[in-house]
């Protein structure tokens, strides 16, 4: 069992949780996730770390309520245990001998992107953020990347805050003023990376995208997190918990990412309003 | 003593009817009655060669523990085969018998073996209901062991490790112990209890078992060495799925058998309510034809297709399942096409709404027919495809079940441990490997084979262990 020291809700439906695992504080880098179970009998699912706190064992996830299982996991409190916990699984961000870095984080994605941009503004590099969410009241992690950031542009698709529109607006904007990075490095919804890596292609910037496709071990075991990807022309079949999550963006096929994260979206759909229900009767 | 009994045929194994367990998820063979396994007894001939013991790869006492059982003391068996065995309950059910000891049987000859594996299971389920005593934790020696992967090979290894008073930890990758024997091995075949009871008794043992603990990213063979642990072994097994590389195996409703069986079998998606997802019902075609092909088929009709195709490339004869799988399976109503393979898989996709939710999902098969031609190196007859005999079947789901190999995270993270061309980890006849103090064994070694070659390979390296220990 593994106990959860704290618990804070940062807008409407994401919410940030240390949980006591110090074996996997020990040793996770920024880029690598977990697997957790919720209580016995729940489902697998895989978030990536946000920060450790290796002094007291602990391991920071963000997470967005979007299903049954991160319901479920909203419900606990701090003091409470989750079941299973285990990593760090993953690859970790290449992040040796970059000094100009673009980092672009989208909704929940920022939870992620976040401890890269802290492990590159550490080492010294140059790290210019863009953060993008639908609206104001779903901003996160503002003032954190503001302290990582040299230079931040915060943008939303309605225009309740900061600038409106997609994160691409100020990439394409900096590039096609001669803005030069060593690498873009964007994590979000798969649509977001797929026009961020488009937006760079003639620009020629090497783009690492953080796949985040449906697991369930996270050793290698199962294949059901395999994506394509285009090797100079060749299909290459990868398993993003072992050979990932990041990838080249201009490898990677989006299509059949996209395609394939909504293979299971009937259940999904049913399982959280279960869920919900049975809270709702729980509280009644 | 009672004559011997010299019936051509042996006594048929009790079996829920196949119509009815077609539908449940509860054991399909239900074990022999003492009268039977008496009965079944009589049938051994006691040979003084004992060709039988020969067949087993662990070299129990065949003819001994039967003998025991004529006599009607099936405790007395059952000490006999855990002599050799740690696992009787597990592998009366599912070794190849027909392969190893039971092709040997004089009996066979003419008319068929006596059903050791059977009186086996027999033996085993027997012991496990009447003889409750829980084991006790033997005094420790001091030493600590660590074991990695809690399938056959680990679960032994540490078993015979700690009854003789070494400190064991197991560390198992997953949320639960017992590797393939729980995310693979169906319910209907090996009831999840009986490797429960397995652990349990280990535990008592005073064996540590650590989950959620994938070694090689949690901890490395390094770091267990640094916390005092003086020797390692490794039984890791062999998971990582194979595809073939055709088009389309990224399509929605395209599993490799270990995400269908881990889903059904480890995450219950076969219950009501399930909280994994898995896709059920309409057709679905498995790819292979190993005992692992054979479970997701039948799982997969368990879960309510409508029609279970398994598609394998050689003949009937050349099936590599175990003989009673495919009898059953045969007996449940899947269908075998043999002699062919898939060359694509094609989805379905509305030209008219790129948003029709069942666009990326599997449609059908493109299959080609095969015949056998040259003996290959392994002299099994190599299958060739009939150049322009290419067809299409409607299937909805596809399970490739065409092999798995050794994980790489254990030697792409432990400096100086050596692996095969196949990624299988090089070993001596102790299974000690490149590695001073480093041991492994099962299909971590050979690459997928069997529970019972596994289960040896982890009580060879356990008294390679003591020895080297005991130093
Ligand atoms: C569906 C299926 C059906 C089968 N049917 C039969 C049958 O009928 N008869 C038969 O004899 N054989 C059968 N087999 C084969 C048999 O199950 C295997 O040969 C046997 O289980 C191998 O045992 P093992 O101990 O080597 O490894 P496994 O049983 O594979 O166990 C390895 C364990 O190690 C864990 N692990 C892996 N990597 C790490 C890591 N880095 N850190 C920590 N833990 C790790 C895994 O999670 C797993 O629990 C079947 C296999 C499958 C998949
Ligand atoms: S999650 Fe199973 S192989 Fe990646």
């Amino acid at each position: 069992m593994y106990r959860i020291t704290q618990k804070k809700i940062l807008n409407p439906t994401v919410i940030q949780m240390n949980i006591e695992a110090p074996l996997v504080a020990k040793k996770a880098k920024p880029g690598q996730f977990i697997i957790l179970r919720v209580e016995e009998d729940s489902e697998r699912i895989p978030l990536t770390v946000a920060g450790t706190d290796k002094e007291n064992g602990t391991v920071k996830i963000i997470f967005q309520v979007v299903g049954a299982t991160t319901k479920k996991l909203s419900f606990k409190e701090e003091g409470e245990h989750i079941c299973d916990f285990v990593g760090p699984l993953g690859t970790a961000t290449e992040l040796d001998g970059l000094k100009k870095v673009c980092i672009i984080g989208g909704g929940v994605g920022c939870a992620i992107a976040m401890p890269v941009a802290e492990a590159l503004h550490n080492m010294g590099a140059e790290v210019t953020s863009i953060i993008g969410f639908r609206s104001k009241d779903l901003l996160i992690l503002e003032d954190e990347f503001r302290s990582f950031s040299d230079t931040l542009h915060i943008m939303t698709d309605d225009g309740s805050y900061a600038r409106q529109g997609n994160v691409t607006v100020p990439l394409k904007e900096m590039l096609e003023k001669g803005g030069k990075f060593d690498m873009i490095i964007t994590i979000g919804p798969l649509i977001m990376m797929k026009f961020v890596t488009e937006t760079a292609r003639p620009f020629g910037v090497p783009v690492t995208v953080s796949m985040n496709p449906v697991m369930i071990d996270g050793t290698g075991m199962c294949g059901g997190c395999r994506l394509t990807l285009n090797v100079e022309g060749k299909k290459v079949t990868k398993f993003a918990c072992v050979d990932g999550p990041d990838f080249n963006g201009y490898e990677v096929d989006f299509d059949e990412a996209m395609s394939r994260s909504r293979m299971y979206a009937d259940f999904e759909r049913h399982a959280y309003e279960d869920t919900c229900n049975l809270y709702k009767k729980e509280v009644n | 003593m009672a004559k011997a009994n010299m019936s051509l045929l042996r006594n048929p194994m009790p079996a829920q009817e196949p119509l009815v367990r077609a539908r449940n998820f509860d054991e399909v063979a239900l074990g022999y009655s003492e009268e039977t396994a008496i009965d079944e007894a009589m049938r051994c001939l006691g040979c003084k060669n004992m060709p039988c013991v020969d067949g087993c790869p662990v070299k129990i006492h065949i003819p001994d523990f039967i003998a025991e059982i004529k006599k009607g003391d099936f405790e007395a068996a059952y000490q006999i085969i855990s002599k050799s065995s740690s696992l009787p309950a597990v592998c009366g059910r599912v070794c190849p018998q027909e392969k190893q000891c039971e092709s040997k049987c004089i009996r066979g000859i003419k008319g068929e073996s006596v059903g050791i594996g059977r009186l086996e299971r027999f033996v085993a389920d027997w012991h496990n209901t009447f003889c409750l005593e829980d084991p006790v934790k033997p005094q420790s020696n001091g030493h600590k062991v660590a074991v990695v992967g809690s399938g056959p090979s680990g679960l032994t290894c540490a078993g015979d490790l700690a009854k003789k008073g070494y400190e064991v930890t197991v560390f198992e990758a997953l949320h639960v112990a017992g590797g393939v024997l729980v995310y693979g091995i169906p319910e209907f075949r090996l009831p999840k209890a009986i490797v429960a009871k397995e652990v349990d008794t280990l535990k008592k043992l005073g064996v540590k078992i650590e989950t959620n603990v994938v070694v090689g990213k949690t901890l490395t063979v390094d770091e267990i060495f640094d916390m005092d642990y003086e020797a390692v072994f490794i039984g890791s097994g062999a998971g990582l799925p194979n595809f073939m590389g055709i088009p389309g195996e990224s399509l929605k409703g395209v599993y490799s058998a270990n995400e269908f069986l881990t889903r059904s079998n480890l995450m219950k998606s076969y219950r009501e309510n399930p909280t994994t997802p898995i896709m059920k019902g309409g057709k679905v075609a498995v790819v292979g034809g190993g005992n692992v092909a054979m479970d997701a088929a039948r799982t997969a009709l368990r879960l309510g297709a409508e029609k279970v195709y398994i598609i394998y490339r050689r003949s009937m004869q050349e099936l590599p399942a175990r003989h009673e799988e495919v009898e059953h399976a045969i007996e449940e109503g899947i269908e075998f096409s043999l002699l062919c393979a898939p060359t694509e898989i094609i989805g379905y996709t509305n030209p008219n709404d790129p948003r029709d939710p069942k666009n990326g999902f599997v449609k059908a098969m493109k299959r080609i027919k095969m015949e056998l031609g040259e003996l290959d190196a392994r002299g099994r007859r190599r299958p060739v495809e009939i150049e322009g005999s290419e067809y299409e079947i409607e299937v909805d789901t596809v399970i490739m079940s065409i092999g798995t190999s050794p994980n790489p995270l254990i030697k792409s993270t432990t400096d100086g441990l050596e692996v095969n061309a196949r990624g299988g980890i090089i070993v001596n006849e102790d299974g000690l490997t490149s590695r001073g103090g480093v041991y492994a064994g099962g299909d971590a070694v050979t690459g997928a084979a069997t529970v019972i070659s596994a289960m040896g390979a982890g009580k060879t390296a356990a008294s390679a262990i003591d020895e080297y220990l005991s130093k």
